[in-house]
């Protein structure tokens, strides 16, 4: 099944990641990886999230009907900027974790601590290759995986998430007729 | 701090409804809510409190006002068991989409999240089945959330929403500040529907040969049955009427067809089958009526106006979507969709519906029971067409398709009904609703022999409020009917717990002293009806009718709704 990265604008609000969660679950859709934090605005949180479906028409949809949600973006096609971060702890004799450091440092990735005969490793970078370098540690036995989730940006100048209806709600406009 | 201008939380909630044009509640008093009570003591004579019997009763009595009337319909319950009590009247709101505020008490704030006594998430619990839903800890908010609340109730897909108001927020005093803005940026509901997609129906209709109109719920929300009624004509198309949709069309036009989908009639579903351009206003698509989706229409374009953008293709494939408001869709489109000629596709529809006869299955026969289901419905329509202020709760099973295919429908929110959510239990505690709303109109709820023993108990709510404008036919059969009938059909008969049992309904009303009568012959019907009718006061008729007669045409779960079961 295809995957669709989704760019989520919310109302930092207690609950709200419970509904935005609860409502892909009970929809049926499966989230490969979501995640959160406040945005550039005081008081309004970003998720990325990931999830399986063919067609995201549907999903962008609900998750738009939501009160808390200001804006959803699918940004699968747009070629948007993608990062994910991983560490890993790799528990190896002295010679051995020497090689799987070389490795790493080949992949781009950062060398955060080395005790003994373990080092923790950290790699950001585009999911694809954060796929491929975790692949290209499992022979050496990884004993503890830590991953972000996927963050997305789009590219050039445009936020693509502040529309025209958020940014007048935003700036203290009342967006709704019957008001 | 108790100067004149300062309120208690539970003051404020009931200034707030007020202030809302709220005169009605329905609910149960408990420990987490009683500050709201004690409050509630002084706007007594602007609002005014029904004691229900049951807090599901309270929320759907509430949903039951909020159909008849329109407007956004309001229970109230404590927290833990009160609160969830009402979870089944929420979950039919949302999705019969009825505007409901649902107010319930809350452990003190302190206790939150300590499984306090009568402590249950209803936050939680309610999130997937309200639009929105609020926990108030801090009173200052209240103006604010029940604003909010009454808004996102009554606006864009009305439905329920919830605020659960700790006991702590009700007991404290502070200085209310009404009219606060609304914290609402990411909520836009839809009205008019943009230009362009009305262009674009428009054309697409003034091109079909065989078009066809599918009138849904939204059309009876919106107040737009003059508006269609004006298009079809205008337009010369036939109108298809859901479930809901009935009454959004009168039956005895000639352009009306009748209600298609599982039970409906071979010549509606045919022509949704046959027609070229289909013109959903306000149904969401229920696989009720459509079947197997992929088979709907598929001949058809597909226009869909709805108010909300998460109906659009999410069951049948849109050709042009218009989100917005019904009524305003139909007087746009009316400006620009010239006359069809539509005369031969109406009688090719009228030959099919002669050629099916589609009421065969309820003609009476000389084996016949001497109380046929069908056989009241008749006394029914014969009594109705005499008469103009009246209006009719069905249940859900059985009774409900009968009443859905046999008796006439004209005039909008005659007709009220749980569909989407099927809450067996809904039509007598709704119709106590319906009755308080429009006090001047004879509220029949019509339901079956299970669902009335699932909420009968607000008969005694009916009496101690003084209600004496409903009126309560039983379709006794004593099965679960529907279950009974589907196991007849399609699971060799084997009545697995359908059987059911039953007080005398006659003396059970009797009992809670409302009228009582028992109708076992067919040539009783008309006059209980009537004899119902004109008693000063609620009255119950138990028609014991045929066993296992049963609800046809059906079109098989799952299957096209061009199969169906005749008989």
């Amino acid at each position: 099944m295809q995957q669709h990265t989704l760019n989520v604008l919310v109302q930092d609000h207690p609950g709200v990641l419970t509904r935005t969660v609860s409502l892909l679950r009970r929809r049926a859709y499966n989230i490969a990886s979501l995640a959160v934090g406040h945005s550039e605005t005081a008081g309004v949180s970003r998720m990325t999230v990931v999830v399986d479906a063919t067609d995201a028409t549907q999903v962008v949809r609900q998750l738009d009907g939501l009160i808390e949600v200001l804006a959803v973006h699918d940004l699968t096609a747009s070629g948007a900027v993608q990062r994910e971060t991983v560490l890993a702890r790799i528990v190896a004799p002295g010679s051995r974790l020497a090689a799987v450091v070389t490795l790493a440092l080949e992949d781009g990735a950062r060398v955060l601590d080395v005790g003994g005969e373990a080092v923790i490793l950290e790699l950001t970078d585009t999911p694809e290759r954060v796929e491929a370098f975790i692949g290209r540690l499992r022979p050496a036995g990884i004993a503890e995986l830590r991953r972000t989730g996927t963050l997305a940006m789009t590219r050039g100048g445009q936020n693509a998430d502040r529309e025209a209806s958020f940014q007048s709600q935003a700036d203290g406009v009342a967006g709704d007729s019957d008001q | 701090m108790t100067g004149a201008t300062t309120r208690t939380g539970a003051q404020i909630l009931c200034e707030a409804l007020i202030r809302e044009g709220v005169d009605l509640i329905f609910g149960i008093p408990g420990g987490a809510i009683m500050p709201f009570y004690h409050a509630l003591w002084e706007y007594r004579d602007r609002l005014r409190h029904v004691l229900c019997r049951h807090e599901q009763g309270a929320g759907h009595a509430a949903e039951g006002y909020a159909r008849a009337s329109g407007r956004v319909g309001v229970c109230v319950a404590t927290s833990g068991p009160g609160a969830t009590n009402l979870v089944t009247a929420i979950a039919d709101a949302w999705m019969d989409g009825t505007p409901l505020v649902a107010i319930t008490g809350q452990v003190p704030s302190a206790l939150i999240g300590t499984d306090a006594f009568q402590e249950v998430d209803i936050t939680g619990i309610t999130a997937p089945i309200t639009k929105h839903n609020y926990l108030v800890t801090d009173p200052r908010t209240l103006p604010r959330v029940i604003a909010e609340a009454f808004h996102i109730a009554r606006s864009g897909r009305p439905g329920p929403v919830l605020v659960d108001v700790t006991k702590d927020a009700q007991q404290a005093t502070i200085e209310p500040e009404w009219d606060a803005p609304f914290d609402l940026p990411g909520y836009h509901p839809p009205v008019a529907p943009c230009e362009d997609a009305i262009r674009a129906a428009a054309a697409m209709l003034s091109h079909a040969e065989r078009p066809l109109i599918i009138a849904g719920h939204g059309v009876i929300q919106s107040g737009a049955t003059l508006e269609l009624l004006a298009f079809a004509e205008h337009a010369h198309i036939p109108v298809v009427t859901t479930l809901h949709g009935l009454g959004a069309f009168p039956e005895n036009n000639r352009l009306s067809l009748g209600m298609p989908g599982m039970h409906g009639w071979v010549h509606v579903n045919r022509a949704i089958q046959m027609c070229d351009v289909l013109l959903n206003i306000g149904s969401r698509f229920d696989d009720r009526v459509t079947g197997k989706a992929s088979t709907f229409a598929p001949k058809a374009k597909v226009i869909h106006v709805d108010l909300d953008p998460a109906q659009i293709g999410k069951v049948v494939r849109t050709d042009v979507p218009v989100i917005g408001d019904a009524r305003l869709a139909l007087i746009a489109l009316r400006g620009l969709v010239r006359p069809l000629e539509t005369r031969a596709w109406l009688d090719e529809i009228r030959a099919l519906e002669a050629r099916h006869l589609p009421r065969q299955a309820y003609v009476r026969r000389e084996r016949s029971a001497p109380l046929m289901p069908h056989d009241v419905y008749d006394a029914m329509n014969d009594a109705f067409r005499e008469r103009s202020d009246w209006r009719v709760i069905t249940d859900v099973g059985q009774h409900q398709m009968w009443a859905a295919q046999l008796l006439d429908w004209h005039r909008p929110r005659t007709h009220i009904t749980s569909g989407g959510a099927g809450t067996m239990g809904f039509a007598l505690p709704a119709a106590l609703g319906a009755a308080l709303a429009t006090p001047d109109t004879t509220v029949w709820v019509v339901c079956g022999d299970g669902g009335f023993q699932m909420t009968n108990q607000e008969i005694a709510t009916l009496c101690q409020e003084g209600v004496r404008n409903v009126k309560i036919a039983v379709i006794n059969n004593g099965y679960l009917g529907m279950v009974r009938q589907w196991q007849e059909l399609f699971l060799q008969r084997r009545y697995s717990e359908t059987p059911l049992t039953g007080p005398d309904f006659a003396l059970l009303a009797e009992a809670y002293g409302i009228r009582g009568t028992t109708v076992t012959h067919a040539e009783n019907a008309r006059r209980a009806i009537d004899d119902a009718w004109r008693h000063d006061g609620c009255a119950l008729v138990d028609f014991r009718v045929e066993r296992e007669a049963n609800v046809f045409p059906i079109v098989p779960q799952g299957n096209s709704i061009g199969e169906m079961v005749v008989s």
